[in-house]
């Protein structure tokens, strides 16, 4: 990107060729593919660490180039946090933080926020809440003290939460109409059971929003928001010498306090096979969700399942897509993952196909697991599969959102500051011996969650008739 | 304050090329417009660009079967590909030294498609697409919006009459001959521009291309397009509908002919769509979901389309409890508003749209897929740098001239989307 006027048009500047696959003009011929040239060494931003006087972390990536800054607070308390009676809790205090601070109504953030052309996204995942801000570096230091404001010193105001609780509330109802939002509901449900975290909902449901009252909210700020549990990440047009007074200033009435935290959650007791239909009459496709109980992020085993998970479903030329798109035509895609959390995520294998080929969708997911734990996978078929995850990795590299999103992950999951420094090699030593282990111990086609929203009187039949476990019927809930 | 800079040069065969380099982050875009949408869709093969871009992908002369796909992931890569009204685009975004394959892969498609194609591929994506169809459109609430909208926009001899998707019957009546004659007529150098953006060096790239595309031969003249492009500027009188589904809350959108993308008279459109839709301190979202707590969402969107006449869409959701007539007339009151738009409003809106086009075009996906957009609709791919000039030019008067002149009653489609047992009372 060329901003500013230093930088002006081709020519101006040199311009760093990189190549090494190219052929010679001799000996090209259009019937064999351009060599696919051993990867090339990734730069990894280069991330600073301080410390702030009230104990809040802060790690800095300067990208002088861009003209722009991303600058993300993460809290370490996210939706896994939530009293199971007030599911929703987490999200709900994100959401409300711009309805207003102690010098600031809810307009004049709206207001300030656009006059600075800086946007705000605050949400909590599982695992974290992030309020995250994206501005022009010229407008960085009026923009971090809003940022903080929004962070140490929300107010809750009684007006302003029941407006976003009201909000919340419909998009809980709107969410029915949603055939993929009731099946992930559902699919959450089935696989972690009622007493487990990740039963449930971030956004929360409809009868545990109800309960939650504005005094939750307070409590959840002044519990969680701390600095000693929080960090800062930084990247962009930014000089760290200069941005750390700035940082001193924005930050200081942040009051270190005691921290509640929470161990991750444990993996639930695994349920055995199961298909649960919830009823959509007259739907024209099924939406499907399969799978079972992942691993935490900081597993040791998270390369070999990226690895078996990119055979499986993770890119287009996975089995399960090849087989069910481009070889059946019965959907328009389908995806699998591991949702990677503190405590073990689900895995999910998601698709939607025509209803009348439901139960042979749900079989060809079945006989795929299968075949990843009884058979190796072939050489030339893992050789894409390992490339295709270490040589992406600098596309994940290109914007500050992206590299504010990484840093923020190795932060957060205590990977360690040179956690991608050998990713690439890594991931390219994972062998067929690996992923057939991994499969075995991740994939047990005994504990297979299958949530089918479709066309009951369609559909319960057939799927009856695999033989994969029992077929249990709900409404929408 | 925003200067992408690159080059251009035209093959003999006709080929436009854009490059654009920046060797900042070690990746390539490969980015191909072809002038072919779904404006250019005879009658009865509605669905047709957009099926036989699915074909583009199902390997040519010397690439098998998925072989693009697995060639582009095995590199690190991603690829896609997408049909729109005026244009269908494929792009693939890869490690910096893998340009040599995506410049392969993409000219190979371009020149030898046909010796691949086959009567079971075809049957194969037009399962995959009516799913696609099934999954965006015929399974999803409010899915079939937009085509209602170009249909009631639109009158049925106009080439944005009909939906980029189509419908099952056209897509059940494509054949191979159609693919043939689609590929022989749109498919050609010169009818295409290839936008490379990203660390390469500009000599070698040229070098590339004129290897892998220059042996392509130039197509015939493209035909104009099918029906009657023109369209008077506004539709004359009030156009409405109302559909029952099986939804909770019930949508208002309201649908008006504006001057087409790429006209000066266009872009107060564009700023009016930001005034009134995006963000929390926007128009609409104040008074419909802040204030009145009529809606529960609010959202405005100028189709960038060029022939004849563009389209700007306003559509809000009712909060559970909240009749439709209520909540469409607080629309058209707040809609109204802008006659009498202040300068503040209008320059803060200005400020967001150069915002986010900075931030877009933080990545070389978006910057090729703009110059390519540029080059392709006004052959002027130095647009991707000026066309904020033509956003900071709108004077409140403009906003307020374009919602006196488009957005009233005369010119507007009123689509009512209410829950079933409702559409009476609507």
């Amino acid at each position: 990107m060329w901003f500013g006027t230093a930088c002006g048009t081709m020519g101006t500047r040199p311009v760093a060729p990189i190549g090494g696959a190219a052929r010679a003009a001799e000996d090209w011929d259009r019937a064999t593919p351009p060599v696919v040239a051993p990867p090339g060494a990734v730069t990894l931003p280069a991330v600073q660490r301080h410390r702030l006087s009230n104990g809040l972390t802060v790690l800095i990536v300067e990208k002088r180039r861009l003209l722009v800054v991303d600058a993300r607070v993460v809290i370490r308390a996210g939706a896994a946090e939530d009293p199971p009676e007030l599911s929703g809790l987490a999200s709900l205090t994100a959401a409300t933080l711009e309805e207003g601070t102690a010098t600031r109504s809810a307009l004049e953030i709206a207001d300030e926020l656009d006059f600075l052309g800086a946007s705000v996204d605050a949400a909590a995942t599982w695992d974290a809440t992030a309020i995250a801000m994206h501005v022009l570096a010229p407008r960085l230091e009026p923009a971090l003290e809003l940022l903080a404001d929004l962070v140490i010193r929300p107010t809750f105001p009684e007006d302003g939460f029941h407006r976003k609780k009201a909000e919340r509330l419909t998009s809980l109802l709107q969410e029915r109409d949603e055939p993929r939002a009731v099946a992930a509901r559902v699919f959450a449900e089935r696989v972690y059971g009622p007493e487990h975290p990740y039963g449930r909902q971030a956004v929360g449901s409809r009868d545990t929003v109800d309960r939650i009252g504005r005094d939750a909210l307070a409590d959840f700020h002044a519990r969680h928001y701390r600095p000693g549990n929080a960090f800062l990440v930084i990247v962009g047009d930014v000089d760290a010498a200069t941005l750390l007074p700035v940082l001193e200033r924005s930050f200081q009435g942040w009051a270190p306090g005691p921290v509640a935290a929470s161990p991750p959650p444990d993996a639930p007791t695994a349920a055995p096979t199961a298909i649960h239909v919830v009823n959509r009459p007259g739907a024209p496709q099924s939406e499907i969700r399969a799978g079972l109980v992942g691993i935490p992020r900081a597993s040791p085993d998270y390369i070999p399942a990226v690895v078996l998970n990119t055979v499986l479903g993770g890119a287009f030329t996975s089995r399960l897509n090849l087989r069910l798109r481009q070889e059946m035509g019965l959907t328009y895609g389908v995806g699998s993952r591991f949702h990677f959390r503190l405590g073990p995520g689900p895995f999910v294998i998601a698709t939607a196909v025509a209803t009348d080929a439901t139960d042979t969708a749900v079989a060809v997911i079945r006989d795929e697991i299968r075949r990843l734990r009884d058979e190796p996978v072939p050489e030339h078929e893992l050789e894409r599969a390992r490339r295709y995850v270490a040589l992406g990795l600098p596309r994940r590299l290109e914007t500050t959102a992206q590299i504010t999103a990484l840093v923020a992950e190795t932060e957060l999951y205590g990977l360690g500051d040179d956690y991608y420094a050998d990713f690439v090699d890594r991931v390219l030593a994972v062998d067929a011996d690996e992923v057939r282990r991994a499969a075995r111990a991740l994939l047990d086609p005994e504990r297979l969650t299958v949530v089918v929203v479709g066309d009951v009187a369609r559909v319960e039949a057939p799927l009856s008739r695999l033989g994969l476990g029992p077929v249990h019927l709900h409404e929408v809930p | 304050m925003l200067r992408i800079p690159f080059e251009r040069l035209r093959l003999d065969n006709g080929l436009q090329v854009v490059l654009s380099p920046d060797p900042a982050v070690p990746v390539v875009a490969v980015n191909l417009w072809y002038r072919v949408g779904s404006r250019d869709e005879r009658p009865g093969r509605t669905g047709f660009a957009h099926l036989f871009e699915h074909m583009m992908f199902q390997g040519s002369a010397h690439v098998p079967e998925t072989a693009h796909f697995a060639l582009i992931e095995k590199a690190g890569g991603s690829l896609n590909g997408s049909t729109w009204l005026d244009r269908t685009n494929y792009y693939e975004t890869l490690p910096a030294r893998y340009l040599e394959l995506a410049l392969w892969l993409e000219s190979d498609r371009m020149g030898w498609l046909l010796p691949a194609m086959t009567q079971e591929k075809l049957d194969n994506q037009r399962d995959v697409v009516k799913n696609e169809r099934r999954w965006r459109v015929d399974n999803q609430p409010y899915g079939d919006w937009d085509e209602r909208l170009q249909a009631m926009v639109y009158p049925p001899e106009h080439p944005y009459h009909h939906s980029v998707i189509g419908s099952m019957e056209d897509l059940d009546a494509a054949t191979l001959e159609d693919v043939e004659a689609f590929f022989r007529t749109y498919y050609a150098p010169n009818n295409a521009v290839l936008t490379v953006c990203g660390a390469f060096d500009p000599a070698r790239a040229r070098e590339l291309i004129e290897r892998y595309f220059g042996e392509i031969p130039p197509g015939p003249p493209v035909p104009k397009l099918p029906g009657d492009p023109t369209v008077p500027p506004v539709i004359g009188r009030e156009v409405r509908a109302v559909v029952e589904q099986d939804i909770s809350l019930a949508r208002v959108y309201h649908a008006f002919r504006i001057p087409p993308y790429g006209d000066d008279r266009h872009y107060p459109a564009q700023v009016a769509a930001q005034i009134l839709a995006w963000g929390k301190a926007s128009m609409l979202y104040r008074s419909l979901v802040r204030r009145r707590r009529v809606a529960q969402d609010v959202v405005a969107y100028a189709f960038p389309i060029v022939v004849g006449s563009a389209m700007l869409v306003i559509w809000a959701t009712a909060r559970p409890g909240v009749d439709p007539a209520a909540l469409e007339s607080a629309l058209i009151e707040e809609v109204g508003r802008l006659r009498e738009v202040t300068a503040e409003e209008v320059e803060r809106a200005i400020n967001l749209i150069e915002a986010r086009q900075l931030s877009d075009l933080q990545r070389v996906d978006e910057r090729a897929d703009q110059l390519s957009m540029f080059t392709s609709l006004f052959d002027d791919p130095d647009r991707i740098n000026t066309e904020l000039d033509r956003i900071r030019a709108v004077t409140p008067e403009d906003v307020r001239a374009m919602a006196e002149e488009f957005l009233g009653e005369h010119n507007r489609a009123a689509l009512i989307y209410v829950p079933f047992g409702e559409g009476r009372s609507a």
